[in-house]
């Protein structure tokens, strides 16, 4: 009835190579823009922003990037914690060596230095595929976190060990630290997932995404037509611990505030995106933002159900939470290994001959 | 003999005993990959789950306990007896086979024929469930695991070396019984798998699918036998471990730190198994020995990964593994 392509005339390339060809999607866009730029800030409050909002903006980010790897490159990597850690202490280093410079720039030079690092250990991509390539990842795991854990260089010889964001602000209004408004933190963070799932859509759409795809469905036979895998697979590690940065860099400093590494970035993160861009559907931009959403809801929806309304005891709860996540990862992979993209894909379908099924 | 030389050697048995243990695990994860093509994470929490499982049978504990209570309001814990070691390793590895009839009947035979990749995380996802079914079954409390196998320092190595080197070796009793019993295992696997017929049967499984079925052999059968082999080592693992360092959720982590033992030595390879977790053991023993001190320590978690890392680069598919041929 309102989903329809048909009378929706394209006059020329540019309209018909856009990203949201059909008329409706578009203005549902539109629409999602507006109001997490332009409502949402005005009601937010701090349990929403940091039981809700911030995770989800944050993971939405790391799985866009996660996915890019996996999804679209199929190069597994288990090191996204440590990834994630290595944005997270670049963002500390740069924060309090040069403190007047804007946080923009800080956490954008997160994301670069932990391209760099991807880049670096994703190296051995070259000779080792599959799961030799997964289990090849976890060293970057363990060894990124072991360092920042080890060598005092990179916590400022805090007694602690662990590194606290100090208050930083952009034009004025504070980002960062514990009297940083809900409101500012969330459009902080909306602000990076907007521009990367821009960058990650329009990537994903173009050469570079085609030579990622190429690489994943065969990449023997991608190299043989011409493609050349140390750039595709280089440019895929470097572009996903890009985003795998910026999404550790926004999760110490603007989120969390005060991090110890084993704890936060350990190999538990790693599975949670993984299980993110699972859930949500591998290769897929939208996939990465319904799993993150999807994983950040569960918990806080089995906490209220389980504590609040059943009155169990938190540590059972926190165990049937294992069990229902491990589930739903052997169900999706067995119904439906696109994930809940795939479930959002088949709707459309259905939308568009909606109410005559043929 | 200056002491320096001394404390290594020790180091080096104590890292070759380390060694044992590791490749006991990674067993588990060659037989199941040899056998079906499948890289079992969960293989860890197999040991977890399975310790677990022989230290609740054997205090009497009422499974899910925790939740019936939290559930009707209710306050059991215990059976109130005791049940003799034998007999409760025997009813747990009666659990792990009907484990492996589960993950066959409800994961795997949904899985046949998807990438290789797709069935490592459905692994991954299996590993997440068994804990958590675990922990509300047993209770997540850490818990200790005695079935009588002896514990501490060996006191005649101990004499002997301090009559030769004027200083005794601390050589742990559990270490030596779990080599001995690594190596009991390791020869019944390679007995079974090359002279009974089930054994032949799961080699020509392993050799081609279809092939295997075409003459009439069972993939499911099969299957069972091969998760509930792998369940079997898991128990013994669990068991070595859980008696080593108490049952606890870091019993899982021992699949982590057997993954670099099977790049290393091959994931087709039994033989590779055990020489990978040989070199790995010696390794991160003697590399925390030497070097740990100098950049702080705690070298272990990382050292096994980076030298497996740095090893495939140079040769892909481990020391003892097939070739691997790639075709358009």
């Amino acid at each position: 009835m309102f989903y329809r392509e048909a009378g929706d005339f394209k006059t020329s390339y540019t309209d018909d190579s856009q990203t949201f060809p059909i008329k409706f999607d578009r203005y549902r866009y539109y629409v999602v823009l507006a109001v997490a730029f332009g409502i949402i800030p005005f009601v937010i409050n701090d349990y929403w922003a940091n039981a809700l909002l911030l995770p989800f903006l944050i993971y939405a980010i790391a799985a866009i990037g996660l996915n890019i790897l996996v999804g679209y490159c199929g190069q597994v990597s288990l090191g996204t914690g440590g990834f994630m850690a290595v944005g997270a202490y670049a963002c500390y280093k740069l924060m309090t060596s040069f403190p007047d410079v804007s946080m923009f720039i800080h956490v954008i030079l997160a994301g670069g230095i932990t391209a760099i690092v991807g880049v670096l250990f994703g190296l051995p991509s070259l000779r080792i595929k599959g799961f030799y390539l997964a289990v090849a990842t976890l060293a970057a795991q363990f060894f990124l976190v072991w360092l920042f854990n080890r060598v005092p260089w990179f916590y400022n010889y805090s007694a602690s060990g662990q590194i606290n964001a100090p208050e930083r602000d952009v034009f004025g209004i504070i980002i960062t630290g514990p009297n940083a408004p809900a409101w500012a933190t969330y459009i902080f963070c909306l602000i990076f997932l907007a521009v990367s799932a821009l960058i990650a859509r329009n990537l994903t759409r173009g050469t570079t995404g085609r030579t990622w795809m190429a690489i994943r469905d065969m990449d023997i036979a991608a190299e043989i037509i011409g493609v050349n895998p140390l750039k595709a697979k280089m440019s895929a590690f470097a572009v996903s611990s890009f985003f795998i940065g910026i999404a550790g860099a926004l999760f110490f400093a603007v989120y969390l505030g005060a991090v110890e590494v084993g704890e936060v970035f350990g190999i538990q993160k790693s599975f949670l995106v993984l299980f993110m861009i699972i859930i949500g559907g591998l290769g897929s931009i939208f996939g990465s933002f319904a799993g993150a959403a999807f994983l950040v809801l569960l918990p806080v929806v089995l906490k209220v159900v389980g504590v609040d309304v059943l009155g169990w005891p938190t540590d059972i709860v926190a165990h049937l939470q294992l069990v229902i996540v491990g589930a739903l990862i052997i169900m999706f992979l067995i119904l439906e290994p696109h994930g809940l993209a795939q479930l959002w894909r088949v709707a459309k379908e259905k939308l568009r001959l909606w109410p005559f099924p043929h | 003999m200056p002491d320096q030389l001394i404390f290594a050697m020790e180091v080096f048995l104590n890292g070759l005993m380390a060694g044992v243990l590791y490749a006991l695990v990674a067993l588990g994860f060659v037989l199941i990959y040899k056998a079906s093509g499948i890289f079992n994470y969960a293989q860890g929490v197999m040991a977890l789950f399975a310790a677990m499982t022989l230290v609740g049978i054997m205090n009497g504990q009422v499974p899910f306990a925790h939740l019936i209570n939290a559930t009707f309001g209710t306050h059991i814990h215990k059976f109130g007896w005791n049940v003799p070691a034998f007999v409760a390793i025997i009813l747990t590895m009666g659990v792990m086979v009907l484990l492996a009839w589960a993950v066959q009947r409800f994961v795997m035979r949904h899985l046949v024929g998807q990438e290789p990749i797709i069935l490592f995380m459905a692994t991954i996802g299996l590993a997440y469930f068994l804990e958590g079914v675990a922990d509300l079954m047993w209770g997540s409390e850490i818990k200790t695991l005695d079935v009588g196998l002896p514990q501490g320092i060996n006191l005649w190595i101990d004499e002997t070396t301090f009559n030769i080197f004027g200083y005794g070796f601390f050589i742990d009793n559990l270490d030596l019984v779990a080599t001995v019993i690594a190596a009991l295992l390791v020869t019944a696997l390679v007995a079974f798998s090359q002279y009974t017929k089930q054994g032949r049967a799961m080699r020509a499984v392993a050799d081609d699918h279809q092939a295997a079925l075409s003459v009439g052999i069972s993939l499911n059968f099969i299957w069972i036998m091969v998760w509930s082999v792998a369940g079997f080592v898991a128990l013994v693992a669990g068991i070595m471990w859980g008696t080593k360092s108490g049952v606890q959720f870091s019993l899982s982590l021992i699949a982590l730190k057997a993954l670099p033992v099977l790049m290393l030595g091959g994931f087709t390879s039994i033989p590779g198994a055990i020489v990978g977790g040989l070199i790995i053991g010696v390794g991160e023993k003697l590399f925390e020995f030497a070097i740990g001190p100098l950049v702080g320590g705690a070298t272990e978690n990382w050292f096994a990964y980076v030298l497996a890392l740095i090893f495939l680069v140079f040769r892909p598919q481990g020391l003892f593994g097939e070739k691997i041929i790639e075709r358009v």
